[in-house]
C-alpha cells in the first residue's frame, strides 16, 4: 500500500496512529527531497560549467586543468566499465556462495562463513585499496595479466604491456567489494524461499541443481536482483580502492590491462586542490554527471529486468 | 532524588561558566590549508600551546581549500603550497601576505632493477621522460650521464600524481622553466593533463606504484622518500652540478634564490642559481591578512608567525622540512612588522 493511502486509512483509526502515520509520511518524504536538494545543489554549484562546456562536456576527452578545458567522456566509460567488469565477476562469485550458504552449507560452517562474508563488507575501501597497491597489483602484473596474455592476447581487451595497475585490477577490487552486498542479500532472500517449494521440486524428482534452478531462484528473483542493484550503486561511486589501482589516466583504449579513470576518482583526486573557479565547478559538473549516469543505469537495469524476469509468476505454468 | 541530581549538575555547569568566563578567555587560532606542512604545524601547535598558551587549530584540508576558506575569511589564516593567483588576492580583498614557513624538495624516485640509488638526472632529460620523449631506460642521453649504471634496455613506466598537489605545482614548475615544450604543451599547476604515465593518489600512492613497478620512474617529496628509504637520483641545477636532494641543498636552493625571490614571496624559486643546491624545490606559506579584523588574535597571530619562522625552525629539520636561511628570515621579519590592525602596525 502507498504511504498516502496508510495516511488516508488512517483517519479511522485511533488519534494515536494519526501523528505516527504523519510522521512516517514525512520520513518518506524525506528521500526524495534529499535526492532533489543535492540535484539543485549540483546544478548551481555547477553553473559556470554548464554555460561554458554544455553537452559538450560528456563528449569530450580533454581534461586540462592548466588549460580550463574540461570533458568526462573518459571518465563516464571508465566507471562503466569498471562496475560492469566488477558484476560481471561478482554475479556468479556472490550467486555461487549464497547457493552454497542457503542450499548446501553444513550447519557448523555457515556461521563462519557468514562471518568472513561480513568482514569483507566492513574492511574499509582506502584498506581494501591498500592491500591492491601491494598484493593485487602485483599478482595481476606477475600472473594473471601474463597468462591473459599468453592465451588470449589476440583479443585487443588482453593486449599491451602488463603493468597491473588499470582497468583489469579495478575490476577485481570492486568485484571483490561488492561480492558481500550480493552474498549477503541473496542467501536471505533465497532461505526465505518456503520449504515446500524445494520438497515439491525434489518430489518430482530434480537434482539439487534443477531443486535451485526451477524452484528456489525464481522465487527468489526479485530479491537477487535488488542484491544487484545495490551492487552496481557501490560499484559506480566507489572512489578510494578504485583510484589507487586504475592508474588515474582519462583515456579510453580497447585493453583491459590499459589504466584509466573514474569520475568519482578525479573529483575526489582534484577537487581539494582545485583553485579557479572553472575547475571547481568543472568537477561539480562531473559529479552531477555522475548522479546522471548512476540514475541512467539503474533506470536501464530496471527496464532490463522487467522486460526479461516477472518475478515467481513463471514457475507456476 | 533524581530531580535533585537534575539541578545538582545544573547549578554546577552554571558555576564552571561563570568561573570560565571570570578567567581571561585563551586565543584560539583557527586555520586550515596545506597538507604537505600538517606534521610540522601539528608540531608547532603542540610546543607553542605548552609555552604560549595560544591554542592553534589547524585543518589539513588541501591548499585549494585552504586558499578558498581564507578568501571567505572562515579562518585566521590560510596555508597553501602554492601562491595564491592575482584574480585570488583581489576575491580576497585587502592586504593578503605570503609568509614563507618552511621549504620542501621534490625527488625523482625509481625503480630500476640492478640500479642502485643516486642516478644522475639532467633537467632536459626529466621534461622529456615526462613528455614521453625518452621512452627507455638505456635512452643514450640517460647512458651518457650514468655511463657506471647498468640501466635496463626496458620502456620507463612514469607515474604522477593524480590527486591535485603541492607536489605535482613545484615539480611541473620546474619542468616548465628547464623545458620549452613542457611550458607550451602542458604547462604548470596543482594538477595537469600528463602527457604520458600512470596516476598514483598522493605520496603513498606514487611510491606503492613505483615500488611495485619495475622500471617506473615518479616524483615523491622529499621527506617521504627518506622516510620510506626509496631510490631517488640527483638532479642538474644550474650550475652544472649533479646533487643529491637533501635538507641543507634545499635551504641552499633559497639561499641561491633570494635575490629572486620577490617582495610578497609569491615563487616558486625551482632551479635557482649556486652552488650544491637542489633544484626542484619550493615554499609552503601561511596566508594572513595585511590588516587584522581583531587586534587581539592579530597579535597572537603575528607573535606565532615571528616564533614559528624563528625559534620553530629548529623543529624542522627533524620533521625533515628545510629551513629557512637567516637572510630570509630576516626579510619576513619587515614583512611580519608591516602587519596592522586598525591602522596602527601590530608588532613594535
Amino acid at each position: 500500500m502507498s504511504v498516502a493511502g496508510r495516511v488516508a486509512a488512517g483517519s479511522s483509526a485511533r488519534t494515536g496512529d494519526r501523528p505516527f502515520q504523519l510522521l512516517l509520511a514525512v520520513m518518506a518524504a524525506a528521500v526524495p527531497l534529499i535526492i532533489g536538494a543535492v540535484l539543485v545543489a549540483l546544478i548551481a554549484a555547477a553553473s559556470p560549467a554548464i554555460q561554458r562546456f554544455g553537452v559538450g562536456f560528456f563528449v569530450t576527452s580533454t581534461w586540462d586543468p592548466v588549460a580550463e578545458e574540461f570533458g568526462v567522456l573518459p571518465f563516464i566509460y571508465g566507471t562503466l566499465v569498471s562496475s560492469a567488469l566488477a558484476l560481471l565477476i561478482a554475479v556468479p562469485l556472490g550467486l555461487g556462495v549464497a547457493i552454497f550458504l542457503a542450499e548446501l552449507v553444513p550447519g557448523w560452517l555457515r556461521a563462519p562463513i557468514t562471518f568472513f562474508v561480513e568482514l569483507l563488507a566492513a574492511i574499509p575501501s582506502v584498506v581494501i585499496g591498500l592491500w591492491g597497491i601491494f598484493v593485487l597489483v602485483p599478482w595481476v602484473r606477475t600472473t594473471l595479466e601474463p597468462l591473459l596474455k599468453s592465451t588470449l592476447g589476440f583479443l585487443p581487451l588482453f593486449s599491451g604491456p602488463p603493468l597491473g595497475i588499470g582497468m583489469l585490477t579495478a575490476g577485481l577490487i570492486l568485484a571483490a567489494m561488492v561480492v558481500p552486498f550480493i552474498v549477503a542479500v541473496s542467501t536471505e532472500v533465497m532461505r526465505a524461499v518456503p520449504r515446500a517449494q524445494r520438497e515439491g521440486a525434489l518430489a518430482l524428482g530434480a537434482t539439487m541443481w534443477e531443486t535451485t534452478r526451477t524452484a528456489v531462484l525464481p522465487y527468489a528473483r526479485s530479491g537477487i536482483i535488488g542484491a544487484i542493484f545495490l551492487a552496481l550503486a557501490r560499484a559506480l561511486g566507489e572512489t578510494m580502492a578504485v583510484t589507487m589501482v586504475i592508474g588515474n589516466v582519462p583515456q579510453i583504449k580497447a585493453s583491459l590491462f590499459a589504466p584509466a579513470y573514474t569520475i568519482p576518482a578525479v573529483i575526489a583526486n582534484e577537487f581539494t586542490e582545485a583553485t579557479s573557479d572553472l575547475y571547481v565547478a568543472a568537477l561539480i559538473y562531473a559529479g552531477l554527471v555522475l548522479f546522471i549516469v548512476t540514475v541512467a543505469v539503474n533506470a536501464l537495469a530496471r527496464l532490463l529486468v522487467s522486460r526479461v524476469a516477472r518475478g515467481p509468476a513463471q514457475i507456476r505454468e | 532524588m533524581i530531580r535533585g541530581t537534575w539541578w545538582a549538575g545544573l547549578v554546577l555547569l552554571a558555576i564552571m561558566g561563570l568561573t570560565a568566563g571570570a578567567v581571561a578567555q585563551p586565543v584560539t587560532l583557527n586555520g586550515a590549508g596545506a597538507t604537505f606542512p600538517f606534521p610540522l604545524y601539528s608540531k608547532w601547535s603542540q610546543v607553542y600551546a605548552e609555552e604560549k598558551g595560544v591554542q592553534i587549530n589547524y585543518q589539513s584540508i588541501g591548499s585549494g581549500g585552504g586558499i578558498r576558506q581564507f578568501i571567505s575569511k572562515t579562518v585566521d589564516f590560510g596555508a597553501t603550497d602554492g601562491p595564491m593567483s592575482d584574480g585570488q588576492i583581489t576575491q580576497a580583498g585587502g592586504r593578503v601576505l605570503h609568509i614563507p614557513m618552511v621549504a620542501g624538495a621534490v625527488v625523482p624516485v625509481y625503480n630500476a632493477p640492478g640500479v642502485g640509488t643516486g642516478l644522475n638526472f639532467p633537467p632536459d632529460v626529466l621534461a622529456d621522460i615526462f613528455l614521453g620523449r625518452i621512452t627507455k631506460w638505456s635512452d643514450p642521453r640517460i647512458v651518457r650521464v650514468n655511463p657506471k649504471a647498468a640501466l635496463p634496455s626496458a620502456d620507463i613506466v612514469v607515474v604522477h600524481r593524480s590527486d591535485g598537489s603541492g607536489t605535482t605545482a613545484i615539480w611541473v614548475n620546474y619542468l616548465s622553466k628547464v623545458s620549452a615544450m613542457w611550458k607550451t604543451r602542458v604547462g604548470e599547476g596543482t594538477s595537469v593533463n600528463w602527457p604520458t604515465g600512470l596516476g598514483g593518489r598522493g605520496n603513498e600512492g606514487v611510491a606503492g606504484l613505483v615500488r611495485q613497478t619495475p622500471n617506473s620512474l615518479g616524483y615523491v617529496e622529499l621527506a617521504y622518500a627518506l622516510t620510506n628509504k626509496m631510490t631517488f637520483g640527483n638532479v642538474r641545477n644550474k650550475a652544472g652540478q649533479f646533487v643529491r636532494p637533501s635538507l641543507s641543498s634545499t635551504t641552499k636552493a633559497m639561499e641561491g634564490a633570494l635575490k629572486n625571490i620577490p617582495g610578497d614571496y609569491r615563487v616558486f624559486f625551482t632551479n635557482p642559481d649556486g652552488k650544491d643546491v637542489y633544484p626542484i624545490a619550493g615554499f609552503t606559506w601561511i596566508l594572513i591578512a595585511g590588516e587584522q579584523p581583531d587586534p587581539v588574535k592579530g597579535k597572537a597571530l603575528v607573535e606565532f608567525l615571528w616564533w614559528a619562522t624563528h625559534d620553530g625552525q629548529k623543529y624542522a629539520s627533524a620533521l625533515l622540512y628545510a629551513p629557512l636561511p637567516k637572510r630570509l628570515v630576516v626579510r619576513i621579519e619587515g614583512t611580519l612588522k608591516s602587519v596592522t590592525s586598525r591602522g596602527t602596525p601590530i608588532l613594535p
